[in-house]
């Protein structure tokens, strides 16, 4: 059978047999957490809580009133320490609350969700929204907003991703394999709130496990859904591409998949939401794949929000001397850890250390206009013209070669023989880019 | 996210990661040294690296590849030593020694790092001597690898830079300063006594009408260049470089194609006054041109429509030469004529990136 996917990509070496095979672990509580007080796109979250408060597991800790937003909650039983700003994955320091855990974990759940398929569609986008629930993928775009199109979108589909294209992660497939029934309540309270009939779930064929287990499930509890096994090719987990892949719709450039009449939404995102509905519980912790060959015993575990990643590695025993990068996420979008104080957010699906023996460090060569990355891009861009007019500053060559079209998935970097960092040029271009276009405004105004 | 404005190199920074807590006093540390958690993760002060993803990278290099097309070359390489005796391998060895000493002169003069290991320079040579008679006399085949690397490469920045392939420029300078000697055929040592002089295939054809047979242009036995008389030990070496993905396959099919379909119609329209099209596919340098030169990643387009556009026009500039022009060969100038259009086929064939279509449609 040929497996559907989409034009272009890469497959990069997978590196998924350090952890695809290991049960999801619960780590033990952890002392300290330092959550974060935006962990989501949209606006940032107000303290709730002050220096010294007893807060519960599951109390909501900080939170604010604009509709692209999620609440935070405390995920640990203890005494807010202090509210300060602290390391944080993403590479800056910001706004934490430090809890200190004390005493016995006591629960604070969500007003219970009567029998969802008769609760009104508002009041289970409201559970939602007080769960916390955002994008777990990674890009943590806040659900009910994705959960809540306008009027005038006609949504069709419905598309679970269960992808997972970067290497070396493997908490989505491990959660598929695990926690399917939960996922698929999850999917079908979703589509029951879009009112959408047709669902699909793709997942990539290096996961037979995973495949084998939601196709079983899905027949056995009789829900209308399609599994689609896709072909392994990077980046098939954006958005866009999953789109193409599954039902060959292109969502054009600067448009929402709604406007395809698509909604995508990860697995984990699903689980989320079917806890939020079924039992009740905030969004407090998540699956993280801790792996890479740096770590000595590569684990899949349930972590609460706001772990430091040092608790993770040492349950994890610890990283090898020769440790070369530890990076929060995948390789290919993943960023790069300077403290391992830093906490687990809602969006860091992995931490990944290496060493030097899988990431080798390479000069860079000038470009020889082999066009690999023009032959790899999946947004049919140029991007070593990209790079060379970043480089340049010429912003409206920038445009016209369409930079914003760029997803930032690294497939050009990772191709390019010279080793130049294309997508990291392109980055930089799109910040100048903006820079340009508020100076014109600015100067209009 | 945050975004700064770095330069690459400024990106890997190394940052140490910090082994004492931040708001530990002296006081403490002078009572004992505490045992930080982190100790336990990192036995020594480990250093690891902050730098923007992606963490991994592909297995292709620039020397890889430029190492790879050598490789390519070799079966061809071998035959003509074969065919022609040391006297091929001589100018080989000549051509790819000037060169290299060409580029490293010009690395000291222009103060740029070493580039010489990364192959080009090598590559060059052995393309330049391919495409010299067997005989040429020596000090000049030295003298053209070292125009090909500073006036076809180095002059214009170094690898990557260049706008003709600068072998193909060194033997255009050569032809155009020893037309005679250029055109000087040795036959091979099997076809006959060793050292004679003879006409190509298309020179043959062009003066008398000879076609010679196919079976002799594909082992090569004919009078030629160097590299350019075996059609089979080049299209192992160019069928395998496509199969790794180091040349376009567009670039040989369009170019050797577009020869094919063209000369093909002339000759159904008069057999007699053309040459049959295998004839023209098999003659002359045309598959060490299509396979190893026009698909020179540097000289060439990156974008799918301009490689075929790219393809059909040096299809098209070869017939026509060959045809109705005074040269009984035209690969060369086919080349570096379209190398020419290079930045512009790459400025005007921007592939329309996903989604496009469909905003165009819609307006």
């Amino acid at each position: 059978m040929k497996l559907s996917t989409f034009k272009k990509g890469l497959h990069p070496e997978d590196y998924k047999y350090f952890s695809h095979d290991k049960a999801i672990e619960i780590l033990p509580l952890p002392d300290d957490v330092y959550i974060p007080l935006q962990q989501h796109i949209g606006v940032t979250c107000e303290p709730v809580v002050q220096k010294g408060d007893r807060v519960k597991t599951g109390q909501v800790i900080a939170n604010t009133s604009a509709y692209v937003s999620a609440p935070v909650h405390s995920s640990i039983t203890g005494v807010v320490k202090d509210i300060d700003k602290y390391y944080h994955p993403l590479g800056m320091r910001a706004t934490m609350i430090h809890i200190k855990r004390e005493g016995e974990e006591e629960w604070e759940l969500l007003e219970k969700t009567a029998d969802w398929k008769w609760t009104p569609k508002e009041k289970l986008l409201d559970t939602i929204r007080n769960a916390g629930i955002v994008g777990l993928g990674g890009a943590t775009f806040p659900t009910h907003v994705k959960l809540n199109p306008p009027e005038d979108k006609s949504i069709d589909s419905f598309i679970l991703n269960g992808v997972e294209c970067e290497p070396y992660l493997t908490s989505d497939d491990r959660m598929m394999v695990e926690q399917t029934d939960k996922i698929l309540l999850g999917m079908a309270i979703m589509m029951h709130i879009l009112e959408v009939k047709k669902g699909y779930i793709g997942i990539e064929n290096n996961k037979p496990e995973a495949i084998a287990q939601m196709q079983k499930r899905v027949v056995e509890i009789g829900y209308p859904f399609t599994v689609v096994p896709l072909k392994v090719k990077y980046p098939q987990g954006a958005e866009k591409m999953l789109i193409y892949s599954v039902l060959k719709r292109k969502v054009p450039f600067s448009k929402l998949p709604m406007d395809v009449g698509v909604v995508v939404n990860n697995v984990a995102t699903a689980y989320a939401v079917a806890e939020a509905i079924i039992e009740s519980k905030p969004l407090v912790q998540r699956v993280i794949t801790v792996t890479g060959d740096g770590v000595n015993e590569p684990k899949n575990l349930m972590a609460r929000l706001g772990t430091p990643f040092k608790n993770l590695f040492e349950a994890c025993g610890g990283v090898k001397d020769n440790v070369h990068r530890i990076f929060m996420g995948g390789p290919m979008m993943g960023m790069t850890q300077y403290h391992l104080e830093s906490p687990v957010v809602k969006g860091s699906s992995g931490i990944v250390a290496v060493t030097g023996e899988l990431v080798e460090e390479l000069s860079t060569f000038p470009c020889i206009r082999c066009g690999a990355c023009v032959h790899t891009c999946p947004m049919n861009l140029m991007p070593m013209r990209l790079s060379k007019f970043s480089q340049a500053r010429a912003i409206d060559k920038l445009d016209e070669f369409g930079i914003m079209n760029c997803i930032e998935c690294g497939s050009c970097a990772f191709v390019c023989p010279a080793n130049i960092p294309l997508v990291q040029w392109i980055k930089v271009g799109k910040v100048r880019l903006r820079e340009e276009a508020a100076k014109k405004a600015k100067e209009k105004a | 996210m945050t975004e700064q404005k770095p330069a690459p190199e400024e990106l890997k920074k190394e940052i140490k990661l910090e082994t004492t807590p931040e708001k530990e006093t002296i006081k403490e540390i002078d009572e004992k040294p505490k045992p930080d958690p982190r100790r336990r993760l990192f036995k020594s002060d480990r250093m690891t690296i902050v730098a923007p993803a992606p963490h991994n990278r592909g297995n292709k290099s620039v020397p890889r590849i430029m190492y790879t097309v050598i490789a390519a070359l070799l079966p061809a390489i071998i035959i003509s030593i074969m065919l022609f005796g040391t006297k091929a391998m001589i100018t080989i060895l000549v051509a790819v020694f000037a060169a290299m000493v060409a580029e490293y002169a010009c690395n000291k003069i222009m103060k740029t790092g070493l580039t010489i290991d990364d192959g080009s320079a090598i590559l060059t040579g052995i393309l330049l001597a391919m495409t010299l008679p067997p005989s040429f006399p020596i000090a000049r085949t030295a003298l053209g690898a070292v125009v090909a690397i500073v006036f076809g490469k180095m002059v214009f920045g170094g690898l990557g830079a260049n706008i003709f392939n600068p072998a193909l420029l060194g033997r255009a300078f050569l032809q155009a300063s020893f037309p005679v000697k250029i055109t000087t055929w040795t036959l091979p040592a099997f076809a006959g006594v060793d050292s004679v002089t003879g006409a190509t295939p298309l020179g043959q054809y062009f003066s008398d009408g000879t076609v010679t047979s196919l079976k002799s242009l594909l082992i090569g036995n004919v009078g030629g260049c160097i590299g350019e008389t075996s059609a089979i030990a080049l299209l192992i070496g160019g069928i395998f470089l496509i199969i790794i993905k180091h040349a376009d396959w567009r670039i040989p099919l369009s170019y050797i194609g577009t020869v094919f379909v063209f000369s093909g119609i002339l000759w159904l329209i008069n057999p007699e006054a053309f040459p049959n099209p295998l004839f023209m596919m098999f003659s002359g340098g045309l598959i060490l041109g299509a396979f190893f030169m026009a698909t020179d990643m540097v000289t060439s387009p990156v974008t799918p429509m301009g490689t075929w556009i790219y393809g059909i026009g040096m299809g098209v500039v070869l017939v026509v030469i060959r045809i109705w022009g005074g040269l009984p060969e035209g690969v060369m100038y086919s080349i570096l004529f379209m190398n020419g259009l290079v930045p512009l086929l790459n400025r005007w064939t921007r592939p329309k990136y996903f989604g496009e279509i469909q905003i165009e449609k819609k307006k």
